[in-house]
């Protein structure tokens, strides 16, 4: 059935030759941890993946819920965890989620690092890569505030402070981000808005770029 | 069906393998998120309950009189308290209680209104019109009765529970 569907659509549109450019690709015997069990540090990068793929999905299905206002924030953040079904489960890979996607990506830059990855001519992924590093930062940072809770709170004026003491530009970085004088409804809307439009936006095309320089150029070799 | 004629290719074993185990991931990771947005169709949902006018049984007539009372609305993480109206009157023994809302449109109605048309309620928006009863007149927009009210007297009070439809 799902074949005779297949066949059906590739007779008209021709879609295998697209796919089967992506999909079909040597894995090098160093990099398949079926030949050398070390190569599971290869694995690394494409974890990395699976769990932004676990972050986006599960970001999508919490913006059902979550409101982000200054009253209601911290109330909805309750009710989708403690009176929604599976909310606590969603809300907890998003959580716990959050911290491996900065596990994974570090383990993914050593591995990087220490198989001398980035030299030439890969030094533009590499800065693909470093670009990505601190997008995912940033929704780290941004996503902390929105529960509205005290350690969100606090975290947020410290990173705001943190942000104030850069030279010359700090005030108006704090201002920007904060989105006035104080930390309150316009600094929870607009690090929604960051958390959600912005930095997505901008992981997903680095995301590309990045996948489009490791296809181009292949893994790089062995030790 | 014997062996031989069932031979799996190791590409077909393969295949078999990864989608059951891919499949079983992606479930894993999709069903409590799907559950999680599929929650307010699948939650029951309560009878509501009955709240007090501050009228009471002997203040009723046979006329109808219009009552507005509070009902607390609880929407998720936001409680509001929003005002309703009834009409209420006696029909002998039998006490009842009329929602105000037309049923043709939507608009409110009021009884004894119109000059032309008295002991009648009367809809201003297109002339809707019914009766005492709530029946609707016939020849008019509304094309069913109004809503009734759930009834109860406590310690002489009125006390009105959910609206329900009449066909």
């Amino acid at each position: 059935m799902l074949q005779k569907v297949y066949d059906w659509v590739d007779e008209r549109l021709d879609i295998t030759p697209l796919w089967r450019d992506i999909a079909d690709h040597e894995v090098p015997e160093h990099v398949n941890p079926a030949h050398h069990f070390s190569a599971f540090v290869y694995c690394f990068g494409g974890l990395t993946f699976f769990v932004v793929v676990i972050q986006i999905l599960s970001g999508m299905f919490l913006t059902m819920y979550y409101v982000p206002d200054i009253i209601h924030a911290y109330e909805s953040v309750y009710y989708l965890q403690n009176e929604v079904t599976h909310g606590l489960i969603v809300r907890g890979m998003h959580h716990w989620g959050a911290s491996l996607v900065i596990v994974m990506m570090f383990l993914h830059t050593l591995r990087v690092f220490f198989t001398g990855s980035y030299k030439k001519p890969r030094e533009l992924n590499w800065v693909v890569g470093v670009l990505l590093f601190f997008v995912i930062l940033g929704l780290g940072f941004t996503g902390y505030l929105l529960p509205w809770d005290m350690k969100a709170y606090f975290a947020t004026v410290v990173g705001l402070e943190i942000a104030e003491s850069a030279p010359v530009i700090g005030g108006f970085a704090r201002t920007l981000l904060a989105g006035g004088e104080i930390i309150g409804a316009q600094t929870l809307a607009r690090f929604f808005a960051i958390h959600v439009f912005f930095l997505p936006g901008a992981l997903l095309g680095l995301l590309g770029a990045h996948f489009f320089m490791i296809r181009k150029q292949g893994i790089s070799g062995p030790l | 069906m014997s062996e031989k004629k069932h031979r799996v290719s190791r590409r077909q074993f393969l295949t078999y393998t990864l989608t059951g185990v891919g499949g079983f991931m992606a479930a894993g990771m999709l069903s409590p998120m799907v559950r999680m947005a599929l929650d307010p169709a699948l939650e029951a949902t309560g009878d509501s309950e009955f709240v007090a006018v501050g009228l009471g049984e002997d203040e009723l007539t046979e006329e109808p009189q219009i009552v507005n009372f509070e009902l607390e609305i609880e929407d998720a993480w936001y409680t509001s308290e929003q005002p309703r109206s009834a009409w209420i009157y006696k029909d002998g023994d039998e006490i009842i209680a009329l929602s105000p809302i037309c049923t043709h449109l939507g608009c409110t109605v009021n009884w004894d209104a119109n000059e032309d048309y008295p002991e009648q309620f009367f809809c201003p928006c297109h002339f809707g019109r019914f009766e005492r009863d709530g029946t609707n007149v016939a020849g008019t927009p509304p094309t069913r009765p109004l809503d009734v009210y759930d009834v109860e007297v406590r310690d002489g009070m009125i006390y009105l529970g959910q609206i329900n439809q009449r066909s």
